[in-house]
């Protein structure tokens, strides 16, 4: 059991282990299963985002709202221009982001990572960073094993709901879930996967949760986009070996802090921020005629 | 402790909103089952979030691929307003205030083929869970995380030791018992969770106690 990266840390440290091993064995210990088993039911989950993050790529479908369509295919063919001025690895993972998220708009299958309005920025960091390394199979169950248990530190002291924390504790917890995961997958230290955590967190510390119309579409498609590169930037500066000044937990407890003090205005009520201008109030009156 | 590792990772789903899209379709399924059997037709009266929101979200269409028995991750239910029309199901949404509910909340009034008519009120309170608050204007509080029984019988002495006999003989361990009833020595209600599965046998048991009226099993989601 751990209930903070400290004693998750320990645990490693205490087992030679790295986090992903660590997790699955104290997931499958607390749930009475094997170990085969948790990483069979990661299998599945990541099968159904592998398509998610590659179906909207060469062919845009429109979301439910009629509100967006295209911005993965746009970006794709972009890619292929090779005029651009972002990594082309950076640059692909946000493109599957964009897939991910527009499958999710328009009704498509998805897997919550954490949550339905972040579900790209995840996988779309561990398969884009799978693909760069050849990874195999187990590799990527392991990535998501570690995204996973930084989640849950971050579920069990403070939130990912936008409703309670804002978008940084949504789209801002899912970098810091995939920012571990990448370090640990490029061979980085335990200490180099919380550095490049904290680092994801810290950048986004703040950002408010403020769809239009209420919607889980605009801006959170392009809060997927940016969690993606705010992702993989860290992995970068802490692979390079900086480090991040404030410890994890600490960084998570200020998150918290920062969200609790958000007025609801900008807690996914739509009613604040982006929501409350007059596009984003003339778009909801277009969709709900009011 | 925390929800475990697919507390964070999942659930998989069809989007956009774990509590607009996949806890609708939960209720909906809850609705199937209190239902008991084949649903003609379904109202469903939309309150807060849920009224302003669902044709943005697709929480109607999530609602009616629950009724027709759809998981949360089923590529249906996006045609799923479609099938039920195939299938002569009568569907019809109506915003409205509720009253003082949680903001994703619905109350369903359906009929079943056999013209039986039913009604619930059900809250989606975050990440895909929900709650049935209500059940037929009986207060009620099944979660779906538990196989549940919804037993309609006679207000008389000794029907809850007569059934809860039943469930000891059959080694069913009680989780929740609520009993209450419309008015004295007419019709009351019993809603029953257990721990682990419904035997399929068990309804017809309870059925043949003296008194039973209706029982709906409602399986865990």
């Amino acid at each position: 059991m751990y209930n903070n990266a400290n004693e998750l840390k320990l645990l490693c440290r205490e087992q030679g282990k790295r986090i992903s091993d660590v997790a699955i064995e104290i997931e499958a210990m607390e749930n009475e299963i094997t170990v085969e088993e948790v990483r069979a039911k990661f299998e599945k989950f990541i099968d159904i985002m592998n398509v998610a993050c590659h179906k909207t790529l060469n062919k845009a479908i429109p979301s439910i709202s009629g509100l967006t369509s295209g911005d993965a295919k746009k970006l794709n063919d972009y890619i292929e221009k090779k005029q651009n001025l972002c990594s082309d690895h950076a640059l692909k993972g946000v493109a599957f982001a964009l897939s991910c998220f527009e499958v999710n708009t328009s009704m498509g299958r998805i897997v919550a990572a954490p949550t339905a309005g972040s579900c790209g920025i995840v996988p779309a960091c561990i398969f884009v960073v799978a693909d760069k390394i050849n990874a195999n199979k187990d590799a990527v169950i392991d990535a998501f094993a570690t995204a996973s248990a930084v989640g849950s530190i971050i579920e069990k002291n403070a939130t990912l709901s936008g409703a309670e924390g804002g978008c940084q504790a949504e789209c801002g917890s899912a970098s810091a879930m995939a920012a571990a995961a990448v370090v640990e997958m490029r061979g980085g230290t335990i200490d180099q996967s919380f550095h490049a955590a904290s680092m994801t967190l810290k950048n986004v510390m703040g950002q408010v949760c403020d769809p239009i119309a209420g919607l889980v579409e605009v801006p959170c498609a392009k809060r997927n986009a940016i969690g993606v590169v705010n992702a993989l930037l860290c992995v970068d500066l802490a692979l390079a070996g900086i480090k991040s000044f404030v410890p994890f937990d600490e960084v998570v407890a200020a998150m918290y802090e920062v969200g609790k003090s958000l007025p609801c205005e900008l807690r996914e009520t739509g009613l604040g921020g982006l929501a409350g201008t007059p596009t984003g109030i003339a778009i909801r009156k277009k969709i709900f005629g009011k | 402790m925390g929800r475990g590792l697919f507390g964070i990772l999942g659930p998989s789903m069809i989007g956009p909103s774990s509590s607009h899209t996949a806890g609708a379709v939960r209720i909906g399924r809850m609705c199937r089952s209190v239902a008991r059997g084949d649903i003609a037709a379904a109202t469903f009266f939309l309150h807060g979030s849920f009224a302003q929101t669902y044709k943005g979200h697709g929480t109607d269409r999530a609602l009616v691929g629950g009724l027709l028995g759809m998981n949360t991750d089923d590529e249906r239910i996006i045609n799923s307003l479609e099938l039920a029309k195939k299938e002569n199901m009568k569907i019809q949404f109506l915003p409205t205030n509720l009253g003082n509910y949680h903001p994703n909340t619905v109350r369903a009034e359906m009929v079943n083929k056999n013209g039986d008519t039913c009604n619930l009120i059900a809250s989606s309170i975050g990440g895909g869970e929900i709650q049935i608050i209500s059940v037929n204007g009986f207060p009620a509080n099944i979660s779906g995380i538990y196989d549940a029984l919804i037993i309609r019988h006679m207000d008389k002495v000794g029907m809850i030791s007569k059934i809860a006999a039943l469930f000891e003989k059959n080694k069913l361990n009680i989780v929740s018992l609520y009993n209450n009833r419309e008015s004295k020595g007419k019709i009351a209600i019993t809603i029953i969770e257990i721990d682990g599965d419904v035997p399929e046998y068990l309804a017809d048991l309870v059925s043949k106690i003296d008194g039973i009226l209706s029982i709906s099993v409602v399986n865990k989601i």
